[in-house]
């Protein structure tokens, strides 16, 4: 059989970039596995102690119930004003609209340390103590554009019929809005809450000039690395993986379904 | 305003409307009443202020000056929902995460009438859709859908239902289909319709009175027949079925004819369907009124003879054949002639004269854009 090139070529480079890309996150999962003393970098042996203790090591829970407090209160509040602009934006003409548009554009251009850094110079000549509340207005700054794009592009593909036809229909303004408007616009605005969640979650350089002393998990994982990050941490980054993979996943299936649905 | 909802139509009354847009007006000055229980027509090119005229009785835009009454009452500072007025779209606007059967449901929920589910299904059995109301407006074919957004609107009970070219979308057969049912469930209802359309034929077909407007202005109000048989514009003569059209000096003025002079050739029209008498003026005819000859007939002052002229085109459009003769000093007339299953008289080629009664003429009150009779 001749050997072809082409045949073996794209399945081995798609396979090695796989194997690149995933090294990292099955280390992360196998050595939450590991019975360790000091440090958890020489694999010793087999337990299931980290995943049924993880708050062991308190430190580890006290970050990661930061991180996610932190990251649901700035989701809840940049989604909600997220939408407002996007719905002003895509469906008023006003003074300023495009400067507007061009200003949310600035948060996602601008490197996050010099975002990071001009936040935490404002902090200090306010004279605010910096602590959660300050991550969290932090966090809310930087993922509030993210939410506007993501709910205006679902904006732009709305029907102003619709809302003419819910008020044609007897409904006033908060009920087209909440009847008609929302729901159309809920697909987008999860869409939205999602990723500022994990933006917000995931977060370390502008969280690092804002937090002061308290602390989240990803800069908890930095802090600990120098002296060798605790197996619970790779528990809790490992079950975040997990969930983030099973929600995926149930979200293509459950579309994947309807599409069929829909298709007969 | 929206408690007081009726059994039976309103009357619509629109006065003194304008409405200006940034650069453009879309409707200069509009009058017009339409009596409660009338399916009503608003024809007109696009373009012409129809719909605008349709969005600012829904309240949906608000007029630059002037006022809307429904059932005698202003209703000009009114919210879209404050009025007792319903909208078929011309895109339907079925609400897409809801079922057939909640859309249906959705104005009686708002206006927090009793049983609003069984009254929605009510109207889907007279769509004949009761079966489909589960399904989510989306599963729906685009006739099955407009019969939705026409039981939407129905079940309210309007006191004026408005019709935006919701047949527009849909296939030459399922249109005549649809035009039937329509006139039927408004006879049966009673409600007032006003339906814009830009298809002469539907508005002709279904209304009882029609309006044919154009560059936002009114150009003629009436029975569809009267319209049809006496066009008082050029522009009505033409949008609504075609005419041929001459324009010339008046040259005779009696008690009962005006004729005009055209290329040496009297034109005459009767004095009565005659807008203006004196000067130079249009006269026109339509061409299933007009006949041909192949040789010169011999005939009274009672008939109108233009010819000899050579048949340019023959159309057959099946009920009928369409012949376009050019006429020197006339320019192209067209003639029908019914297709009674004998083959085409006449050959393409042919010099013929045509010929009508003068009582079929109609003087127009303005002049053609071009005339036929416009030397080119």
């Amino acid at each position: 059989m001749k050997f072809s090139l082409g045949k073996w070529l794209l399945p081995t480079y798609v396979a090695l970039t796989f194997i690149f890309m995933m090294i990292p996150i099955v280390y992360t999962f196998i050595f939450s596995f590991n019975d360790v003393e000091k440090s958890n970098i020489a694999w010793k042996s087999f337990t299931f102690d980290n995943w049924l203790n993880v708050c062991a090591q308190p430190e580890v829970c006290h970050a990661f119930g930061n991180s996610i407090a932190i990251a649901v209160i700035s989701t809840l509040v940049s989604t909600a004003l997220g939408t407002a602009i996007a719905i002003a934006l895509g469906r008023y003409k006003f003074k300023g609209r495009s400067a507007t548009n061009l200003l949310l554009f600035l948060p996602m251009a601008t490197p996050e340390v010099v975002m990071g850094a001009g936040l935490a110079a404002q902090f200090l000549d306010l004279g605010v103590a910096k602590g959660f509340w300050t991550i969290v207005i932090a966090h809310i700054m930087f993922t509030l554009s993210f939410v506007v794009v993501t709910v205006k592009a679902r904006v732009a593909t709305l029907d102003p019929r619709l809302e003419e036809a819910g008020s044609d229909l007897y409904a006033n303004a908060s009920s087209v809005f909440w009847r008609i408007t929302f729901p159309l616009l809920l697909p987008g605005i999860m869409a939205a809450a999602m990723l500022s969640f994990a933006l917000s979650f995931d977060d370390f350089i502008i969280t690092q000039f804002n937090a002061g002393p308290d602390t989240t998990f990803p800069k908890f994982v930095y802090t600990a690395a120098a002296r060798g990050i605790p197996p619970e941490a790779n528990v809790i980054g490992s079950a975040v993986f997990i969930v983030a993979i099973a929600i995926v996943l149930v979200v293509q299936l459950r579309s994947s379904l309807k599409a069929k649905r829909l298709a007969k | 305003m929206a408690e007081q909802f009726v059994a039976r139509g309103q009357d619509l009354e629109l006065v003194g409307i304008r409405k200006e847009f940034p650069g453009f007006t879309a409707i200069e000055n509009l009058d017009l009443k339409i009596p409660a229980g009338e399916f009503f027509a608003l024809l007109g090119p696009s373009g012409c202020g129809k719909t605008t005229t349709l969005r600012i009785i829904a309240g949906l835009e608000e007029p630059t000056v002037g006022k809307v009454l429904i059932g005698g009452k202003d209703v000009t500072d009114t919210k879209p929902h404050q009025r007792p007025v319903n909208t078929v779209f011309q895109s339907y606007a079925l609400f897409p995460h809801m079922s057939v059967l909640e859309n249906v449901a959705f104005g009686l929920r708002q206006r927090k009438i009793e049983e609003p589910l069984p009254k929605a299904t009510k109207a889907l059995e007279l769509v004949e859709l009761e079966h489909l109301a589960n399904r989510k407006p989306q599963q729906l074919s685009g006739g099955q859908q407009q019969r939705v957004a026409l039981a939407r609107a129905l079940v309210n009970r309007p006191a004026l239902l408005l019709l935006d070219e919701p047949l527009g979308a849909l296939d030459l057969k399922l249109r005549r289909q649809m035009q039937v049912e329509l006139k039927a469930i408004q006879m049966e209802v009673g409600l007032t319709f006003l339906h814009v359309t830009h298809d002469q034929e539907e508005a002709m077909d279904m209304a009882d009175t029609v309006a044919v407007m154009n560059h936002g202005q009114i150009e003629q109000m009436g029975a569809p027949e009267a319209l049809y048989d006496r066009p008082k514009t050029a522009f009505v003569a033409r949008f609504l079925g075609q005419s041929n059209i001459f324009v010339g000096d008046v040259v005779e003025n009696t008690e009962h004819t005006i004729a005009i002079n055209v290329n040496g050739q009297r034109i005459a029209a009767p004095k009565l369907r005659s807008e203006k008498h004196e000067g130079k003026i249009a006269i026109g005819v339509r061409p299933e009124k007009a006949t041909f000859h192949e040789t010169k007939p011999q005939l009274g002052s009672e008939h109108n003879l233009v010819g000899p002229g050579e048949i340019i085109d023959i159309r057959f459009t099946g009920v009928s054949n369409q012949y376009l003769i050019d006429v020197p000093g006339f320019g192209d007339i067209t003639v029908f002639a019914q297709n009674v299953g004998k083959s085409p008289v006449v050959e393409l080629g042919a010099q013929v004269y045509v010929s009508w009664k003068v009582e079929h003429s109609f003087g127009l009150s303005d002049l053609p854009a071009k005339a036929d009779n416009d030397e080119i």
